[in-house]
């Protein structure tokens, strides 16, 4: 056995110890553990009093147990009386076992909340911090009850020693973020800002954690700290290197100091204050002069320190988006990194140009490291490297580069590491298609796509190229001259099938002049992969196949004979024996007529935000993709490429693929001939048309609320559309603020005179909701399209929506239409993540009955977990995992910020699939919010 | 909505064995056995010389490897990459101070100390106390309490 014990050794544990290392199997251990549970036992239950050092070894045994994987269930007790052992080591033991075993066992926490208690107010500094930490790493709720009040008044009390300070200063922070509405700063707000002043470095760094947290907050009660941290900020930026002593590591003076400070001030806008402002850039110039100067030692922490404080001063720089000349200088410096030997740099500086991409400042300039960034791509050993590199591709893409990236991204999935290949694959469909000028270029990359990474290519980015497809006369006679010839490839991707069948089905008659693709050639073609292919893809050949019936008359004998051949017609599988009968009788007892208007060309499809980019968002979560989407906005000034709608709709596709929607409908559908492929695919869009058409001046001035109840989960879209004009909506929300981007188009190619738009808040309304708009262009000219910039502040919570009334001319005639204007109180929730025994705790604090509102409800949309889950995060609360004993449920927390107060909001959702009915339930420390939300969401799902 | 933290630090050695875990965000028992796995099958694998930095889920990891350990942290989306590899260096540093040329046997034997030490460093997952000198000094003053 080593001597490796230190201190105060405990021999019965070290000896303990090595004979585990030395158990040979798994059972050994086992057993030898079970062994020294059981004496454990007896010691603890014997009736000889056990003393101090005896228990502190046997509870230091049962963690040693626990952390090699095994669960405890006694020794909490005997834990816990060590808190109140004088000794220290056998107090330190005792908090250590309480901090990674104890779990809210409420008669155990009474108990230690004492001990805590007494250790607080001991005086005794090492008993104190002892105590800080436990609470620290426990955290729950029942501590910050006890104690939250309690440690603002240590934290600043003049005789508090420094190391205590340290400790309160960050358990304090881990109680604000578990329980922010336990712990008040109220009267100690400027006192704890002040600490940053404070002479000790430790508690500077400590402190400054909290104030940043409680600034992210409460930004305008913790004003005063931005003009504090850049002074302080350049003391030390400006100090040698030997100055603070201690806390200079590597020769790099107080490194975790700085990026905390420059990350509290990236809370904030740059300072108003000029001279502040000055000393501030001055820092930042610093920093930037500072990489280029010969480090002073080789040691890699020295870099490290150095370079994390630059990364923390380009992030400010970034953040701020206001000073050209140093986001150019950022860009260069990072531009320099991407070719550093060190991997970790090259890693760091290919994800801040990510965000760098995003800056109309910056944009251009990182635009020109594209050599070095694909290059990176081809040659860089790390995947987690390459990965960056891709990322990056996709930030910084164009329309003047798409082609270039699109292309080096398609040559890099050949050999691309499996666990990045979907993120690529649905990168590069959505680069494709946001700058496809040419839809021919698109179609190639689809398919390319397809071929190289088939197996990646999820439905919604085969659905998307046939929305495109169907859409665009233009490239229909490619599209199927080019999925003809990537069928001919001896072994293709099913997925490739799909496309085929279906864009040959539909526009197969556009080559079919040429005699090397006549109608014969290419249903042979098709027919020859059927075999290979899966159910679903079969019964889309088959659709594909009744298609041609109507296409080509010349190939009805053949594919009769094939639908009426035993594999088709009495086939095992359902759906495909359905579409075989029907099919067959379609084709034999239908007229010509009745067949082209039953299997007429597919209707265009409503324009609608890509689903694959949804599936991008989904997947890399919030945030990641939004970064693109917001310099998209800024560059192109508000073009509206994600006319955004309901996001990805696999049915609509489904039911009209070759109007086979249900058994039922296609029989009556055949009867009454009714045109059934034009029905499903453009329902929505139909009805606004129809009724602008009935009236062109629809000059009613009803409201409108068709678009409203669409944005309760989403920010972005199309609010509103007619023959005349298109009204898109962007925005964003924080806090108790948001900004909402009106996009008014016109869709005519005649001018529209005297354009007004005015919002107003109606009723009571104007005190709970503040909204201030710019007034617009009075001529928006045929094609165009203008922008309006409305601010919202929410005052408190509120049920009515504003509305927006817009009166303009068009061709004499006067056009007045009011619109419900999509701000929802749930835009103003901040998400809060909280732990099972926490989320229950609260929700049965709020039992009053006017706190809860309840609905249920039947399902109108599809039952699916991820759409389920989608809409919950576009409502912006968290959503919980691992938090409902049921895990068919969804439970969500969040806070609603308004300018008087928060609302605290929990919600649980209970779908019934079998049903198809849901029960909602919401409970809020406010009654008219409870209510208003379970409205808004009960017509939602 | 973001907070500045660690969510949580492991020390596994190259067999993946672990030594030390610490959560400092709730964490449940399943979650914490996924994430240790998921950790060690990420990192081991890994040739020498890479990068430090991995994306796990929406968690930006950081490991580094000393000997025969590995120091894992997990990390929230505006975290300092860099800073948190020198927060797991200085972590050494404190432990070698501690031991003299510490080893794995060290924490395997002495683990209740990793864990007071680290307590000195972190608290919450946020750096409490970058000076070397006012570690040691504590943990020196812990020891010659214990009389």
């Amino acid at each position: 056995m080593p001597a490796v014990s230190k201190g105060d050794g405990m021999r019965g544990l070290a000896v303990f110890i090595s004979d585990i290392r030395n158990c040979k199997s798994k059972e050994a251990e086992i057993k030898r553990i079970n062994k020294e549970l059981a004496n454990i036992r007896s010691k603890f239950k014997g009736d000889k009093a056990l003393d101090g050092y005896s228990k502190k070894k046997y509870v230091c045994k049962l963690l040693f147990i626990f952390l090699l994987g095994h669960d405890i269930d006694f020794g909490h007790m005997e834990a816990v009386n060590l808190l109140s052992s004088n000794k220290y080591t056998e107090k330190q033991i005792g908090y250590l076992f309480i901090s990674v075993l104890v779990n809210s066992n409420s008669e155990l926490i009474r108990l230690i909340n004492n001990a805590i208690k007494n250790d607080l107010s001991s005086r005794n500094p090492t008993f104190m911090c002892l105590a800080l930490h436990c609470i620290a790493n426990v955290g729950s709720r029942e501590m910050a009850e006890a104690f939250a009040s309690e440690i603002p008044r240590i934290l600043v009390a003049g005789d508090t020693m420094d190391s205590v300070k340290q400790s309160a200063a960050l358990c304090l922070l881990r109680l604000y973020k578990t329980s922010p509405d336990l712990v008040l700063m109220g009267e100690w707000t400027s006192r704890v800002v002040h600490l940053l002043n404070d002479q000790h470095m430790g508690v500077v760094t400590a402190a400054i954690s909290l104030i940043t947290c409680l600034s992210q907050k409460n930004p305008d009660e913790f004003k005063t700290c931005v003009s504090l941290a850049v002074s302080r900020l350049s003391r030390i930026v400006s100090s040698a290197s030997t100055d603070l002593q201690d806390y200079t590591y590597y020769f790099v003076p107080a490194p975790w100091l700085s990026c905390k400070l420059l990350r509290l001030l990236q809370c904030y806008p740059p300072p108003e204050d000029g001279a502040v402002k000055g000393r501030l850039v001055e820092c930042l110039e610093t920093i930037l002069n500072k990489a280029q100067e010969p480090p002073k030692s080789k040691k890699v922490q020295h870099s490290n320190a150095k370079n994390a404080i630059l990364f923390e001063a380009i992030s400010l720089i970034i953040h701020y988006d206001s000073e050209p000349n140093l986001l150019v200088r950022a860009c260069n410096q990072l531009g320099q990194f991407l070719q550093h030997r060190e991997t970790n740099l090259r890693y760091l500086a290919l994800e801040s140009m990510c965000t760098l991409a995003s800056s109309e400042f910056s944009h251009e300039a990182v635009k020109t490291h594209i050599e070095t960034v694909i290059n990176a791509l081809k040659t860089e050993r790390d995947v987690s490297v390459r990965q960056r590199a891709a990322d990056l591709l996709y930030a910084m893409c164009d329309r003047s580069n798409a082609k270039q990236i699109v292309a080096e991204m398609l040559s890099y999935l050949e050999t691309a590491d499996y666990s990045i290949r979907e993120e690529m694959v649905l990168k590069v469909a959505i680069l494709a298609e946001k700058y496809a000028v040419d839809y021919s270029w698109y179609v190639d990359t689809i398919l390319n796509l397809i071929r190289i990474a088939g197996d990646y290519v999820s439905e919604e980015v085969w659905y998307r190229v046939i929305q495109i497809v169907i859409n665009r006369d233009d490239v229909q006679g490619y599209a199927a001259k080019t999925v003809f010839e990537a069928l001919q490839a001896p072994a293709c991707h099913e997925n490739m099938v799909k496309v085929g069948g279906y864009i040959l089905g539909e526009f197969g008659n556009l080559i079919a002049g040429d005699p090397r693709s006549s109608p014969l050639v290419q249903f042979n073609l098709l027919h020859s992969k059927f075999h290979l292919c899966s159910v679903p893809t079969r019964a889309l050949l088959l659709s594909a196949y009744i298609k041609f019936i109507n296409l080509f008359p010349e190939t009805k004998a053949t594919i009769q004979e094939v639908l009426r051949c035993d594999s088709q017609i009495r086939n095992s599988d359902v759906e495909l024996q359905q579409r075989a009968v029907e099919y067959l009788k379609l084709s034999s007892i239908a007229s010509t007529d009745v067949l082209a208007t039953v299997l007429e060309e597919m209707p265009p499809f409503p324009e609608r935000e890509s689903s694959i980019l949804a599936k991008l968002k989904k997947k890399k979560g919030p945030g990641a993709v939004s970064v693109t989407e917001l310099e998209d906005s800024k560059r192109e000034s508000g073009e509206l490429n994600g006319a955004g709608e309901r996001g990805p709709d696999p049915s609509v596709m489904a039911a009209s693929n070759a109007s086979t929607p249900s058994p039922s409908a296609d029989l009556l559908g055949i009867r009454s001939a009714a045109p059934v492929s034009n029905a499903p695919a453009s329902a929505g869009s139909l009805l606004v048309d129809v009724f602008s058409e009935a009236g062109p001046a629809a000059s009613s001035g009803a409201v409108n609320d068709d678009g409203f109840l669409r944005f309760v989960c989403k920010n972005n879209g199309v609010l509103f559309e007619n023959q005349l004009l298109q009204i898109g909506i962007k925005s964003e929300y924080r806090q108790n603020l948001g900004r909402m981007y009106l996009f008014y188009g016109n869709k005519t190619s005649v001018q529209f005179a005297s354009f007004t738009t005015t919002v107003s808040c109606p009723g009571e309304l104007q005190s709970h909701l503040n909204v201030q708009s710019k007034p617009v262009e009075p001529l928006v000219e045929g094609g165009a399209q203008i922008q309006q910039v409305l601010n919202i502040e929410c005052l408190t919570d509120f049920s009515d929506a504003p509305l927006l009334n817009i009166k303009f001319r068009y061709g004499g005639a006067l056009q007045n239409l009011t619109l419900k204007l999509p701000v929802t109180i749930n835009k103003f929730f901040q998400p809060t993540e909280m732990a099972s025994q926490d989320f229950f705790q609260r929700w049965k604090q709020l039992s009053q009955p006017q706190q809860e509102a309840q609905k249920i409800f039947k399902a109108n949309h599809s039952m699916d977990t991820e759409v389920i889950k989608a809409k919950l995060l576009g409502l912006g609360m968290a959503l919980l995992d691992n938090v409902d004993p049921n895990p068919e449920n969804y439970v969500c927390a969040g806070v609603i910020q308004t300018k008087s107060q928060q609302v605290g909001c929990l919600l649980r959702l209970e779908p019934n699939a079998q049903a198809q009915m849901y029960r909602l339930t919401l409970r809020c420390s406010k009654d008219s919010v409870s209510k208003r939300l379970c409205e808004l969401l009960a017509q939602q799902f | 909505n973001r907070w500045r933290k660690l969510r949580f630090l492991l020390l596994f050695n190259r067999q993946g064995k672990l030594r030390l875990q610490k959560w400092f965000v709730p964490t449940s028992d399943r979650e914490r056995k996924k994430v240790i796995r998921d950790m060690i099958m990420l990192v081991l694998p890994r040739q020498p010389r890479t990068c430090n930095f991995l994306r796990w889920k929406d968690l930006k990891i950081v490991y580094k490897r000393y000997a025969s350990l590995y120091f894992c942290a997990g990390l929230e989306e505006q975290d300092n990459e860099l800073l948190a590899l020198e927060v797991l260096h200085r972590y050494v540093e404190l432990l070698d101070k501690y031991f003299g040329n510490v080893c794995e046997l060290d924490i395997i034997f002495n683990f209740e100390k990793a864990y007071f030490i680290l307590d000195e460093f972190l608290m919450g997952g946020e750096v409490l106390e970058t000076s070397k000198f006012a570690v040691n000094v504590s943990m020196e003053q812990a020891d010659t309490l214990q009389e």
